[in-house]
């Protein structure tokens, strides 16, 4: 081989092992990706059933039960419009709070409930994790379009 | 007033900054060597600027100075002092502040040790860095001051974030900068070797020692920002492919590439071309890490849109720095020429074949991380690109590095022969496979990946044996230890730096496979199995802390009936933000961690506790201080020191006398 084809040789070679990365990382990420609901899209249908997905929203107040096994618990997120109950097992995070933003990724059971099996810790420095805040600004913007201020408008509480 | 003079000298800094990044390269151009003599002392003048402003700063903290803005924001008057001083860096300004210190103390330590390199290529390499340091004195100037007064003061700061009160957070992210800004260093060199046009064997030899020093700095800081995930997060986890944490591995990928890379130039005067891009990929890669991690964007991309001045900054001052030094590369590395040939079998070509497998690595864990920022960002939709993608794309692009890792060391240079090489490492695979098969059959728990990872490991370690038995024979020494002694330090840096990779597969494919975790509810006096442990828990009381209160649980450890130890955990309430946060008990040792957290209290004293036992999992951290400290092995090595002695002659000789007497 002169050193000519040798050069090309290896660009060959270095093409296949890109292409063959290429396909195994697309792969891999077409079956790995998570993706995000609002409460108000899981309540209309729009979420994926036997699949993982997340949601996020606030955690409403007074909603936290706790079962006598100590470790299963339920509660429900809500993004101002809709509510979704949420049951889990294990330890919550440290941030987590009644009236705080929650993450949580699971999967939709057949009654509505949706089953998580983690709960995020991930959060900003207000506490707020930026999913839960966007869910709850859709739900808001959807619900009063003209109102820009952070109180939630009336009309949206009392469909509740 | 002293955050004035801090403010002050970070101004002057600047002024400086744009002298030495115009004037030296300016001079090296025109050859006028008065310009280029500016540079030497700039970096310094520069070093001593910053670090007045570090220390201004560093001092208001000490003070408890809440009159500045971001004092206030990160510190509180009941924040023990070492704390106080590790909140310099807790937030976004005085972490910038950190960086520009560390840039200029590079700049600072390039002085020292660059006598023998040409004038005009020294001058260039900090004239490059002072451009960079413009930058980001530029930034802290304009968008975010450190030293921004608060009137009227507040009264007490907002306190540090609690995850951040660690002795780990005090030195990960020095550390961690040491490692980012340390490439700057192979970038400086590489674009003043663009633009002087001389690539040589010389410059890759001049570079690598500065390279591998900021390489172990990343590889340990990296560890230990795992390491303090592991005990502070209270999840028992050491990686979640975070994008912070991606933000610091992609640096250390295309730095462990550009570290091998530049042995081929260094050596056989190839891969010119491709070495000078990893310089400036692993740069810019840092850069993208401080953008990500610094500017906000990863909170929220909306709010990054909202308050755009800082992250535009930042990314215009991206786009100057890679766009910069690509254009310059695409139009000057044609002259760099290719360098000597080899075959496709061969230790280059197989050095390439891993610089290509971490570069895809490398492009795979930034596709993970960016894509959902631009969907985001283009309101296509949330997602989130969870663990197990960069797991299955990881261990399939790693296996056949690694595979090949074992093989390079042993492949003659230019051309190597497959039979040969067979013939050499057919022991060392016979007993990786036979052990890898073998092991976890005996340990009760075959699984695939368990014995891919354990294959992987030894077969580094067989194959290192190789190596160093196969060297041995080629150096002269009368004895065995005459003879290991005679091996040079950079080759045994080589094979130590591998063997931590060894370790740490271990660790990682141990704790995969035999780790064990319970989530329960106890009551005083019950008790808990996992593992072959014992865990009884003896109830929690309320302790106080310096800046908190805590319920410290009690567990009484046992095996086999015989109390092992006595884990406290606790759950702690910083009183100044109200903030709850998880301590975990931790009992390491060797070959297992056992590991306590508590969850919440739950009626009558009992709490809902997490329990783990985590066999190995030190060797995960073990490893990356080895290869560490393989790379501090291969830095000590003599014609280093030698290069660097070389500068001597230029101090007079009676003054080089007086020294020694001195001494």
């Amino acid at each position: 081989m002169k050193p000519r084809h040798k050069r090309f040789a290896f660009i060959g070679l270095g093409l296949v092992v890109l292409g063959v990365a290429t396909v195994l990382i697309l792969n891999a990420f077409q079956s790995n990706l998570v993706f995000f609901f609002t409460p108000t899209q899981v309540v209309s249908g729009e979420a994926p059933k036997g699949r993982s997905f997340r949601i996020g929203g606030m955690v409403e107040d007074g909603s936290l039960v706790r079962e006598k096994d100590g470790l299963t618990v339920h509660f429900i997120v809500t993004d101002t419009a809709k509510r979704l109950p949420v049951t889990y097992k294990g330890i919550l995070p440290d941030l987590f709070k009644e009236g705080k933003g929650a993450v949580a990724q699971g999967q939709l059971g057949n009654d509505g409930t949706f089953v998580a099996s983690e709960v995020l810790a991930k959060h900003d420095e207000n506490y707020m994790p930026p999913e839960a805040a966007e869910a709850m600004a859709k739900a808001k913007a959807s619900g009063a379009q003209q109102s820009k201020s952070l109180v939630v408008p009336q009309g949206t509480k009392d469909s509740l | 007033m002293i955050p004035e003079i801090g403010h002050f000298a970070l101004i002057l800094a600047l002024c400086v900054a744009v002298v030495q990044g115009i004037l030296p390269i300016y001079g090296a151009a025109v050859g006028n060597s008065a310009l280029m003599a500016v540079a030497k002392p700039a970096a310094r003048g520069q070093f001593l600027l910053v670090a007045t402003a570090f220390g201004c700063l560093a001092y208001a903290f000490a003070e408890k100075d809440f009159s500045v803005l971001y004092v206030a924001a990160t510190s509180n008057s009941q924040l023990p002092l070492h704390y106080r001083l590790a909140a310099i860096w807790g937030a976004h300004e005085g972490s910038l502040l950190l960086w520009t210190l560390i840039l200029t103390l590079w700049m600072f330590a390039v002085t020292l040790f660059s006598s023998h390199l040409p004038e005009a290529t020294r001058s260039r390499i900090l004239g490059v860095m002072g451009l960079v340091s413009m930058g980001f004195l530029l930034f802290m100037l304009t968008v975010s001051n450190p030293f921004e007064r608060l009137i009227p003061a507040a009264a007490d700061g907002r306190d540090l974030n609690p995850l951040l009160q660690d002795p780990g957070m005090v030195i990960h992210p020095p550390m961690l900068y040491m490692g980012y800004v340390g490439f700057s260093v192979a970038f400086a060199f590489a674009i003043a070797a663009l633009l002087g046009g001389n690539l040589d064997a010389a410059w890759a030899r001049w570079s690598r020692p500065w390279t591998t020093v900021a390489w172990c700095f990343l590889t340990v800081g990296i560890a230990m920002g795992s390491g303090w995930a592991y005990y502070e997060l209270g999840w028992g986890g050491w990686w979640f492919w975070d994008p912070v944490e991606n933000a610091s591995f992609m640096p250390w990928l295309a730095g462990t590439a550009l570290v091998h890379s530049l042995a081929v130039t260094d050596k056989r005067g190839g891969f010119k071309v491709w070495t000078v891009l990893l310089a400036i990929m692993a740069f810019s890669l840092s850069l993208l890490g401080t953008f990500l991690v610094r500017s906000g964007v990863l909170t929220s991309v909306h709010a990054f849109a909202t308050d755009p001045k800082r992250g535009l900054f930042i990314l215009a001052f991206l786009a100057i720095v890679i766009g910069g030094s690509l254009a310059l590369y695409a139009w000057r590395a044609p002259r760099v020429g290719l360098g000597g040939s080899f075959a496709t079998v061969s230790r280059e070509g197989m050095l390439l074949a891993n610089n290509v497998l971490l570069v895809a690595a490398m492009g795979a864990v930034l596709l993970g991380t960016l894509y959902p920022l631009f969907l985001d960002a283009l309101d296509l939709g949330k997602i989130s690109v969870g663990p197990p993608y960069f797991d299955s794309v990881f261990v399939p692009l790693m296996a056949p590095a690694i595979f090949l890792m074992g093989i390079g060391p042993l492949a003659q240079w230019k051309k190597a022969s497959l039979p040969d090489l067979a013939k050499r490492l057919k022991w060392a695979f016979g007993v990786s496979v036979v052990t890898a098969v073998v092991l976890p059959i005996v340990m009760g728990n075959w699984t695939p990946l368990l014995s891919l990872g354990l294959l992987m490991a030894i077969w580094i370690v067989t194959t290192s044996a190789v190596t160093l038995r196969e060297r041995l024979a080629h150096v002269n020494g009368n004895g065995l230890v005459e003879r290991l002694a005679s091996v040079p330090r950079s080759y045994w840096g080589m094979l130590v730096a591998h063997c931590g990779i060894a370790v740490f597969i271990v660790g990682v494919t141990m704790v995969k496979g035999f780790e064990s975790e319970k989530d329960v509810r106890m009551n005083v006096g019950e008790t808990a199995n996992i593992g072959d442990y014992t865990f009884r828990f003896d109830g929690a009381q309320d302790v106080v802390g310096p800046n908190y209160t805590a319920a410290r649980g009690s567990f009484s450890v046992s095996r086999d009936g015989r109390e092992t130890t006595v884990l406290y955990p606790e759950k702690r309430r910083y009183t100044a933000q109200n903030q709850i946060m998880t301590e975990a008990a931790i009992d390491p040792g060797l070959l297992r961690d056992l590991y306590v957290s508590l969850g919440e209290p739950l009626d009558d004293g009992a709490w809902s506790v997490r329990l783990y036992h985590k066999p190995f999992v030190d060797w995960i951290w073990g490893g990356c201080f080895i290869m560490a400290l393989g790379g501090v092995l291969a830095i000590s090595d003599r014609r280093y020191r030698i290069a660097w002695r070389r500068q001597e002659p230029a101090v007079p000789a009676a003054t080089r006398a007086a020294k020694r007497k001195v001494a």
